[in-house]
């Protein structure tokens, strides 16, 4: 399948149609699975025919009439189908003239499909992948490129993904004002899915991979555009920011990752900080603070430091604490430990993590172990700083990390003078 | 025809990569970084993964039930498999060749550690004209 050859702009502008033409069609057609495809088809016809005859005035119009022929198709082809096996007449309702599905773009409509890619039925790497799909507009192959799958096994996730949609009888409608809440939760989470992948496998191995978190950015930006009023949405939006402002930082020349301390701060992108801190302002005053907007919150105070020992700790640990009460995550407690250390020393943050690893919930986590080695390197304590980061780098499964825990192992290790 | 090329790290000796100087780390990562890159570039790489560490392996059998029944975790083997490759070339030297190649990545000292690597032609689906 060829990829889109056209320029950046025109790309933008056919994956911001895709979900509102997939709205218009679904509503029309009611076929999800169908329609998903068609406008799968209508978006490679454009890519195909586009950039030989230049893009339409109304590309809108355009694809929707593409995908709605398709459509037509797929009706005719199925009824003829039933025709044979059933003797069943032709349902000629459901063939209408393409242009009669087309009216003005409803932005209700992407969150609709929003709601429903990241339905509850299915697994969230199917989630996932029909979002990126279904609203993000890539195409199967691009999304199996950034995961690192063949493309039949991305096909056949998205397949199944759209099955279970079918078999759960889930119409293509807004979810009930009671569910909504719920249903937005898991919408939001599948987007931090999406932003977390592509921030952790960000590595200098990984050969030209679609940018997965400026991908879940463009997402953030949609939904918060659709529901402005929702604070954890635009809580969400500003943590993406916040942390991809610090991309180019993160890894050096030969894709090693490069930690908080070490970064140099003069490559972080000023502007998108300015942009998240903005946005977290603005919604923190609304008084309805969730667990995105605090951890915004906290990259915040990480962008806002000029140095790392500028660093406002105390605030960092308050904030891990209330996000702890908040959302019962080892992992927070095990990065509120850092914070602590680095308030109260490193023996206040030892203990803590103490406390966890004796809790059992981290069992087995590489964090934990990495996060010891760090603080008993903060403590001195050389050989067993070692120990914990060999130990951490035989646990865990990214390359970068397991590469940076072993330099900092060996490093330690030289520093004792053998 | 493709071949799968098989690294065998040993459970004891100098791939302990955990001991090494850091500059030998670097080095070591560095050239397995840059041998996959010129495979993709050759256009001759199928695939390949690093695999985690063995210790956290298990061997998983079925029982009567078709239940998963594991067994592990084994702390000292003779040999591990610690990645592979999946190329796909014109001949069984270029196979051999590539493999030497990732045999001699660099180890302490920057020496060529000389690493057994397996190699295994990948079964092919029937010719044409059996389908």
């Amino acid at each position: 399948m060829t990829e889109p050859a056209f320029d950046p702009d025109t790309e933008h502008l056919l994956r911001d149609l895709a979900p509102q033409v997939l709205g218009a069609i679904v509503r029309r057609y009611r076929d999800f699975a169908a329609s998903e495809d068609a406008v799968q088809e209508a978006l490679i016809a454009a890519t195909q025919q586009w950039p030989r005859e230049g893009t339409p005035a109304n590309a809108r119009g355009w694809l929707i009439q593409v995908a709605a022929r398709r459509m037509v198709d797929h009706v005719r082809s199925e009824s003829a189908r039933r025709q044979r096996e059933q003797a069943a007449a032709l349902d000629f309702g459901q063939i209408v003239a393409a242009t009669s599905v087309e009216r003005a773009p409803d932005h209700d409509e992407t969150l609709t499909l929003l709601f429903m890619c990241c339905h509850p039925a299915l697994t969230t790497s199917s989630a996932v992948a029909l979002t990126l799909r279904a609203v993000g507009g890539l195409t199967t192959a691009q999304i199996a490129h950034a995961f690192l799958v063949p493309e039949a096994t991305m096909a056949q996730r998205i397949s199944r993904a759209k099955q279970t949609i079918r078999a759960s009888g889930v119409p293509f409608d807004a979810p009930a004002p009671r569910a909504r809440a719920e249903r937005l939760e898991a919408v939001l989470h599948v987007l931090y899915l999406i932003f977390n992948e592509g921030y952790t496998a960000s590595t200098g191995s990984s050969l030209q991979r679609l940018d997965l978190a400026a991908e879940a950015i463009r997402l953030a930006r949609a939904v918060r555009h659709l529901i402005p009023d929702d604070a954890e949405a635009a809580g969400l939006l500003a943590l993406m920011i916040l942390t991809h402002a610090r991309r180019d930082a993160r890894t050096g020349p030969a894709g090693e990752l490069i930690p908080l301390p070490h970064q140099d701060r003069s490559r972080w992108d000023r502007v998108a900080i300015a942009e998240g801190v903005a946005l977290l302002t603005d919604t923190l005053s609304q008084g309805r603070v969730g667990p995105y907007q605090l951890q915004a919150a906290i990259a915040a105070v990480h962008d806002e430091a000029p140095r790392h020992q500028d660093t406002d700790w105390p605030q960092i640990a308050a904030l891990y604490g209330l996000l702890e009460r908040m959302s019962d995550n080892p992992m927070v407690a095990l990065n509120r430990a850092i914070a602590v250390a680095m308030v109260q020393g490193p023996d206040a943050g030892l203990a803590l993590v103490d406390a966890l690893a004796a809790g059992g919930r981290l069992a087995g986590s590489h964090r934990l172990d990495a996060v010891r080695g760090h603080l008993l390197e903060l403590a001195g304590q050389r050989e067993a700083a070692v120990a914990a980061y060999l130990a951490a780098a035989n646990r865990t499964t990214n390359t970068a990390e397991r590469t940076y825990l072993l330099t900092q192992a060996a490093t330690l290790r030289e520093r004792e003078g053998g | 025809m493709k071949y799968m090329l098989m690294m065998n790290a040993p459970g004891s000796g100098p791939y302990q990569i955990g001991g090494w100087p850091r500059k030998d780390i670097q080095a070591h990562i560095g050239f397995m970084i840059a041998f996959s890159k010129k495979l993709h570039e050759s256009g001759e790489l199928v695939g390949g993964e690093g695999l985690s560490a063995p210790d956290q392996a298990k061997l998983v059998r079925a029982d009567r039930n078709g239940a998963p029944v594991t067994d592990g975790v084994f702390p000292e083997s003779k040999e591990f498999l610690a990645g592979y490759w999946i190329v796909d070339v014109d001949s069984p030297e270029r196979a051999y060749a590539i493999a030497a190649e990732a045999s001699a990545a660099p180890g302490p000292g920057g020496e060529p550690l000389n690493m057994a690597i397996e190699v295994r032609e990948v079964m092919s689906g029937p010719p044409p004209d059996l389908l």
